[in-house]
């Protein structure tokens, strides 16, 4: 079942605003940059872009109004009615078809212009193509602004409209004018609807709520009728006759038999029996209102006649005063119930119903026999009381002991261990020499012993702790000796080593001698001696004296010189370097050319400020070494 | 009371010493001491770690497998406290005890016997290679070639003896 509710629809902007919001929505979501020069199928696609987006959305706005509109065709007969009464049928409907009319008109401007746009050759063509469909599409929204005027205004109307929901329980209150419709209202709801002492108070239907039975009852005002032809009524009056018309539900027709609301009662009478047709099929209640002022009984006679009708056609006549409160939960309690009976006999009839009785089935197992099977209670359970079972004396506790003996008293909990007298206050050992005693309880464990005991027993027999002598012969002996000897002379060997090669001193200085100390021949021999080689002074031997590997630290005796004609030793100066080692002034002429030869080409060729130039400009080239690196090598990039 | 066994390094813990863990699924661990303790919260293998019993068992320093040990355990069965029972336990724990002991020290002594044959192969090695570091091989090789002359001599002289002979005759 559709629920009914207008407040959803979206506002319906006026023409202007229509065409502003469509066009503002085109220059802000399609490119806006464009030049001359672009190619021409570039500008052509920018202002078909523009064409279509326009035409897309001037679609979709007028779709989104014509679908969210309801359609009188497909909504309950009561609001189409309602709404044929309210905003008239002929003009709704022409309204949305000219939108209808008008999106068709649109789709096909924008196709036109769309493909002459495809011919466009300059981008001042394609512009004006652009200009001429937007506008075009802009003067056919202008011209549908009276019906967007006038959505808007049935939109508004539809939105404040009450939220009826003409398929659930509904009460329905009419009557002529001011005779106490809306006070019931308000007595029974709290809708609060607006009472005032004239007719006419109350210009349309209204919806309130009530309780009864634990259900929800919509109560619907509509607005006073007066009794003139159907074609005469006014809008007013219209809307509460499509309400009786259409909504199944019970009626509460009101009476005022004081005649306070300006017409006699048989004008009253009049009126029921001119609208009894939408009556008809429909629980229907006569109230008798404003009781306070006059009751039925009251009446006179003739008028009291006039009330029989209803007693003709069996329509229960109440009577009630919403000012007094009298007789108004009898009203709503009898206007219920017959509604309700109404339904459950309405819905009993449909086929629904049926498909749901034929499945339902309520089981009644029959007795199988009339043997009577009750509860099983054992005799003993209701013959001996429970407190004769329980003879004992009470047992005497730890606290009697203690309180018996005084001072005297100790706690003994042993004296309740389940042994045997003599073992009770034994201690037991827990510990054997860093073993767990327990661990070791265990009945079997003597058989196992033995067992253990006996294979041991094997195991001595078969001499397995027997320990083998290691028997060393003479030969094993002097070798376990020399291995010995060749060790301790390996060690020495390798301390020798580290105390050579200490670090930080240069392998072999320029100046260095000859170890003059290390090589004699003494040594040599003695060393020699050391390894069991004796070494004889022959002729032949052939030991020479060492002597430095560049000058001789020696100096030349000083007595030697004093020989001399000088008189006084002089001390002799190192020899320049050019000079030493060569042979003669000659090859030390050459030799200076030659070097002087492979310096200036060496200083020529890098740059250099002479032989001694060592510099470097930049150690760290920053372009070298900073930023990401690629493929390339450190040193080239 | 009971002396308990810890988790890492398996040695005794006497009540009051030592700190024990227990797990989110119950299992109590007990150390004896901060070391063990330390090393368990460090995640080590007590199996990888050189000083525990663990190691030593698992890599075959000490012996791992006897029936001797099956007789110390833990049973979780209730027995009945009875005094001859226990006497003659105590008995047998010592005899049981006294093996176990003999075993596991012979099961060591067995295995460093070997080591007495790697070092005199060691040994023989070490002289054949080396020998020249405290003896020359020239050592004795001039008494040597003096004693082969004197023999070469000695027959030279009996073979011209033989030629005079022959040169008389």
């Amino acid at each position: 079942m559709p629920l009914y509710n207008f407040k959803k629809i979206a506002v319906v902007p006026s023409a202007k605003d229509f065409i502003d919001i469509i066009l503002s929505k085109t220059q802000r979501k399609t490119p806006t940059v464009i030049h001359k020069h672009y190619k021409i199928s570039r500008i052509r696609s920018f202002y078909m872009r523009k064409i279509k987006f326009t035409q897309q959305n001037f679609h979709d706005r007028l779709s989104q109004i014509i679908q969210e509109f309801p359609k009188l065709d497909n909504i309950h007969p009561f609001y189409a009615d309602l709404m044929n009464v309210l905003y008239d049928k002929d003009h709704f409907k022409l309204g949305l078809g000219q939108l209808n009319q008008a999106r068709h008109l649109i789709d096909n401007v924008a196709k036109d212009y769309l493909r002459l746009l495809k011919f466009g050759d300059s981008l001042y063509r394609c512009k004006q193509l652009k200009k001429a469909a937007l506008g075009r599409m802009a003067t056919i929204m202008k011209r549908q602004s009276p019906n967007l005027e006038y959505l808007e205004q049935v939109r508004q109307h539809l939105a404040r409209l009450p939220s009826i929901d003409p398929y659930t329980r509904t009460i329905i209150l009419c009557g002529f004018p001011n005779v106490g419709k809306s006070s019931f209202m308000n007595k029974i709801t709290r809708a609060e609807v607006d009472v005032q002492p004239y007719a006419f108070t109350t210009k349309s239907l209204y919806v309130g709520h009530t309780d009864f039975k634990y259900l929800r009852w919509q109560v619907i005002d509509t607005p006073g009728i007066l009794d003139h032809p159907l074609t005469e009524r006014n809008v007013i009056e219209m809307q509460g006759v499509t309400a009786l018309a259409h909504l199944r539900a019970a009626i509460l027709y009101f009476l005022d038999p004081s005649e306070q609301c300006g017409h006699s009662i048989a004008e009253q009478i009049k009126l029921y029996n001119s609208i009894k047709p939408l009556f008809n099929k429909k629980p229907l209640l006569v109230v008798c209102n404003k009781s306070d002022v006059l009751k039925i009984d009251d009446l006179p006679e003739e008028k009291k006649r006039e009330l029989d009708v209803f007693k003709e056609s069996n329509i229960p006549v109440l009577s009630m005063s919403t000012l007094t409160d009298e007789g108004v939960a009898e009203v709503k309690q009898q206007a219920c119930s017959m509604l309700l009976a109404f339904r459950v006999e309405n819905k009993m009839q449909t086929k629904k119903l049926d498909g749901v009785l034929n499945r339902l089935h309520v089981a009644v197992p029959k007795a199988r026999d009339e043997k009577a099977r009750p509860a099983f209670i054992p005799a003993a359970a209701t013959e001996e009381p429970l407190d004769e079972i329980i003879t004992d004396p009470k047992p005497k506790l730890e606290r009697d002991l203690e309180l018996e003996l005084g001072d005297d008293y100790m706690l003994d909990l042993k004296k309740n261990y389940d042994l045997p007298e003599e073992y009770k206050y034994d201690i037991i050992p827990e510990f054997w020499e860093g073993h767990n005693i327990a661990d070791y309880i265990d009945p079997e464990i003597f058989e196992k012993l033995q067992q253990l005991e006996r294979e041991e027993e094997l195991r001595e027999e078969s001499g397995m702790y027997a320990v083998p002598k290691i028997e060393m012969d003479e030969t094993l002996k002097e070798v376990r000796e020399l291995a010995a000897q060749i060790r301790e002379k390996k060690a020495i060997m390798r301390q020798e080593a580290r105390v050579v090669k200490r670090p930080g001193r240069p392998v072999m200085p320029r100046t260095t001698t000859a170890k003059v100390r290390e090589r004699s021949v003494s040594r040599l021999k003695s060393e020699m001696s050391k390894l069991g080689v004796e070494l004889e002074d022959k002729p032949d031997a052939g030991y020479k004296r060492t002597r430095g590997r560049s000058r001789s630290l020696s100096k030349p005796s000083a007595k030697k010189m004093r020989v001399d004609s000088e008189g006084r030793a002089r001390s002799m100066s190192r020899l320049p370097r050019d000079v030493s080692g060569v042979k003669d002034p000659v090859i030390r002429k050459k030799l200076k050319k030659a070097a002087h030869k492979a310096i200036s080409r060496k200083v020529g060729k890098k740059g250099l400020k002479g032989e001694g130039d060592r510099f470097i400009g930049t150690k760290k080239p920053k372009h070298l070494f900073s930023g990401k690196r690629g493929v390339g090598k450190t040193d080239r990039r | 009371m009971r002396i308990d066994v810890c988790y890492f390094c398996s040695s005794k813990i006497y009540p009051g010493h030592g700190i024990q863990f227990v797990r989110n699924d119950c299992k109590i661990f007990k150390f004896c001491r901060s070391k063990c303790h330390r090393a368990f919260k460090r995640k080590k293998n007590p199996r990888k770690v050189k000083w525990t019993k663990a190691y030593r068992k698992t890599v075959g320093k000490e012996l791992a497998i006897d029936p001797a040990f099956e007789f110390e355990r833990r049973r979780n069965i209730p027995i009945k406290y009875d005094r001859e029972l226990w006497q003659k336990t105590l008995e047998a724990i010592k005899k049981v005890e006294g093996i176990k002991n003999k075993r596991q020290a012979a099961y060591i002594m067995q295995r460093l016997r070997k080591g007495r044959e790697i070092e005199t192969q060691r040994d023989i090695r070490e002289v054949q290679r080396d020998l020249s570091l405290i003896k020359s091989p020239a050592a004795g090789l001039k008494e040597r070639m003096a004693m082969e002359e004197a023999i070469v001599e000695e027959e030279h002289d009996s073979d011209m003896e033989e030629q005079v002979v022959e040169v008389m005759e």
